[in-house]
């Protein structure tokens, strides 16, 4: 059964996070990661995501990640295999299904 | 008095002597050049100086046609496409796990003039990526090393190897240098640190050439031509360079040789399709490969920004700037040295080393991750890896107070038990220390005197003992 929704309230989003590059170092290793974000007043955008993902998957050292309310420097997000700033960057809003990527930018060679 | 006999004699044997003299000239000369063909091994250079214009080839000769068949058959290059590839010059920057491969398939691809900057020496750890360097380059400099095994591959590419650093001051000098005939000219990059990626990509924007970039590291590779079409620059992408401590390079997170080695066979593909004519696919496009699971991905990236710092419409950088102090970092591939730590927070490797000859009880922490203590350890060690104390493991700080408590038993008094913590270099053991001290002063533990190693392990293999292996 369906959860009941208030009348405000939007369903949850589920959507696939990944990480490479190194970013998945600071969660584990792990590159992919299927989450459910619980349904909210407001539609979730990406700059809900990075506090949802400091709060929940990011246990340490979130300097590593994070810079201010948005991602470090060297860190390139990509909505749906695009770069996020073709897609409006923090202000980008959620769709079910969407995938999220974090890409460290590497420097070996 | 000489007898009209013996004059003769003399005469003639000073005629033998100087026929002689002549066939020894004419030995002498066929050896120099024969040498001299066989040597013509690239003069190395250590600062810019100018090239002459390559050398047009009206048409492609016998020999050409037969060397070159298999990829004059393609239709999307063809004879004019081959032609178009001997005119080009291409500058590679770094003669590493990328280089490598970019030179060897432009070379063999018949490509005009390479010219190969590099400022290393080759070394044993290089040769399992770096696959134009043999056992007997080992401590040559890279860019002939690279030149050498070049010209054996075709001598007809004229190679340029440049044994020196890129600086602000020849960077734009050099790269005016490959500008001929054609107006395609790449930029191949495998240079790995950030001040360098920012120097070469403004050096390629202020001249106008467009930039083939990729790296690689772990199982993981990336590559985006920049500047290219209406694409945007390395500072499009990246404004802010990414703070000095989140960058990772090849000595420290490692790397499978054939990563790099794939990604700079396609960085010559890009550039042989530029070359050529057809032009690049990849401007405004990452590509991201991953070797572990054997997939390709390619993301669409933003165009030009009108408000880059270098590419924009209104530019900021409009010379080489000094881009250690843009970075925070400098432009060397060698590992970083971090100082959190102050002096009586720390002991050397002869310090350490009295320790162990005076039998006083300690502590040996080694905080390096699993698969370098795999590698090497000192025997008498206990390993928690930096990231199961930081993330304050259950297990890992139950085995450390269990070891320090042990420690507390073998000492007399109130004694304070003492840890010494090592990694491979001295930076995570300062790290560790940090994470202890926090612990204890939060009453995780029970006090103890915390120090680390400095200089770590590789000190300990280069100053106290030889046969200890160094990675």
């Amino acid at each position: 059964m369906l959860p009941a929704c208030g009348d405000n309230m939007a369903a949850p989003v589920r959507i696939i996070l990944e990480f490479g590059g190194g970013a998945e170092l600071l969660f584990d290793g792990m590159k992919k990661h299927h989450v459910t974000l619980a349904g909210q007043e407001q539609p979730w955008d990406i700059k809900q995501l990075l506090v949802w993902i400091q709060r929940n998957l990011l246990k340490e050292r979130p300097e590593l990640f994070v810079q201010g309310d948005s991602v470090r420097p060297g860190i390139l997000v990509l909505i749906n295999d695009a770069d996020w700033e073709l897609m409006g960057e923090l202000e980008y809003q959620l769709q079910d299904q969407d995938n999220i990527v974090f890409i460290s930018t590497l420097h070996g060679g | 008095f000489w007898s009209k006999e013996m004059s003769e004699d003399v005469s003639s044997l000073k005629a033998q002597l100087e026929e002689k003299k002549n066939e020894i000239a004419i030995l002498s000369r066929k050896l120099a050049q024969l040498e001299k063909g066989q040597t013509s091994a690239p003069e190395l250079h250590h600062k810019v100086t100018s090239l002459n214009p390559l050398t047009e080839k009206p048409a492609l000769s016998r020999e050409d046609i037969l060397r070159y068949s298999r990829q004059l058959l393609l239709p999307e290059l063809g004879v004019r496409g081959h032609l178009n590839i001997s005119k080009t010059s291409v500058l590679i920057v770094g003669c590493g796990g990328l280089g490598c491969p970019v030179a060897q398939y432009l070379a063999a691809a018949g490509i005009g003039r390479l010219g190969l900057l590099d400022y290393d020496e080759v070394e044993l750890s290089n040769l399992h990526r770096q696959v134009l360097h043999g056992e007997e380059n080992q401590g040559q400099a890279k860019a002939l090393s690279a030149a050498s095994t070049i010209k054996r591959l075709n001598s007809s590419v004229e190679c340029v190897p440049y044994h020196l650093q890129l600086t602000p001051d020849n960077a734009l000098q050099l790269v005016q240098q490959y500008p001929h005939i054609t107006s395609v000219v790449a930029i191949a990059t495998s240079s790995n640190n950030v001040p360098t990626r920012y120097l070469v990509n403004d050096s390629c924007v202020l001249s106008g050439k467009p930039l083939v970039s990729a790296s690689a590291l772990r199982m993981e590779g990336q590559l985006t031509v920049y500047n290219y079409q209406g694409g945007p620059c390395y500072r499009c992408l990246y404004p802010v360079p990414p703070p000095p401590e989140t960058v990772t390079n090849c000595s420290d997170g490692g790397v499978l040789g054939v990563v790099p080695g794939i990604m700079g066979c396609f960085q010559a593909l890009e550039v042989l399709k530029m070359a050529s004519g057809q032009g690049s696919s990849c401007s405004q496009q990452l590509v991201m490969f991953d070797a572990q699971d054997s997939r390709w991905r390619s993301i669409r990236l933003r165009p030009r920004q009108p408000d880059c710092a270098v590419c924009g419409e209104k530019p900021s950088v409009t010379r080489l700037v000094d881009y250690e102090a843009f970075c925070g970092s400098a432009a060397t591939d060698k590992c970083r040295k971090l100082n959190l730590l102050s002096k009586d927070q720390r002991i050397t490797v002869q310090e350490y080393k009295c320790l162990l000859d005076t039998a006083s009880p300690h502590l040996l922490l080694d905080v390096r991750p699993l698969v370098e203590v795999d590698i090497c350890s000192l025997p008498f060690s206990l390993n928690i890896p930096l990231s199961g104390l930081a993330e304050r493991k259950e297990d890992n700080l139950l085995l450390l107070r269990d070891r320090i408590s042990q420690l507390k038993q073998q000492m007399a008094g109130d004694c304070q038990p003492a840890v010494y913590v090592i990694c491979k270099l001295g930076n995570d053991s300062q790290t560790a220390v940090q994470v202890l001290e926090k612990m204890m002063s939060g009453s995780e533990l029970s006090n103890f005197t915390v120090k680390d190693v400095i200089g770590g392990l590789m000190a300990w293999a280069t100053i106290i003992d030889p046969t200890f292996p160094q990675y």
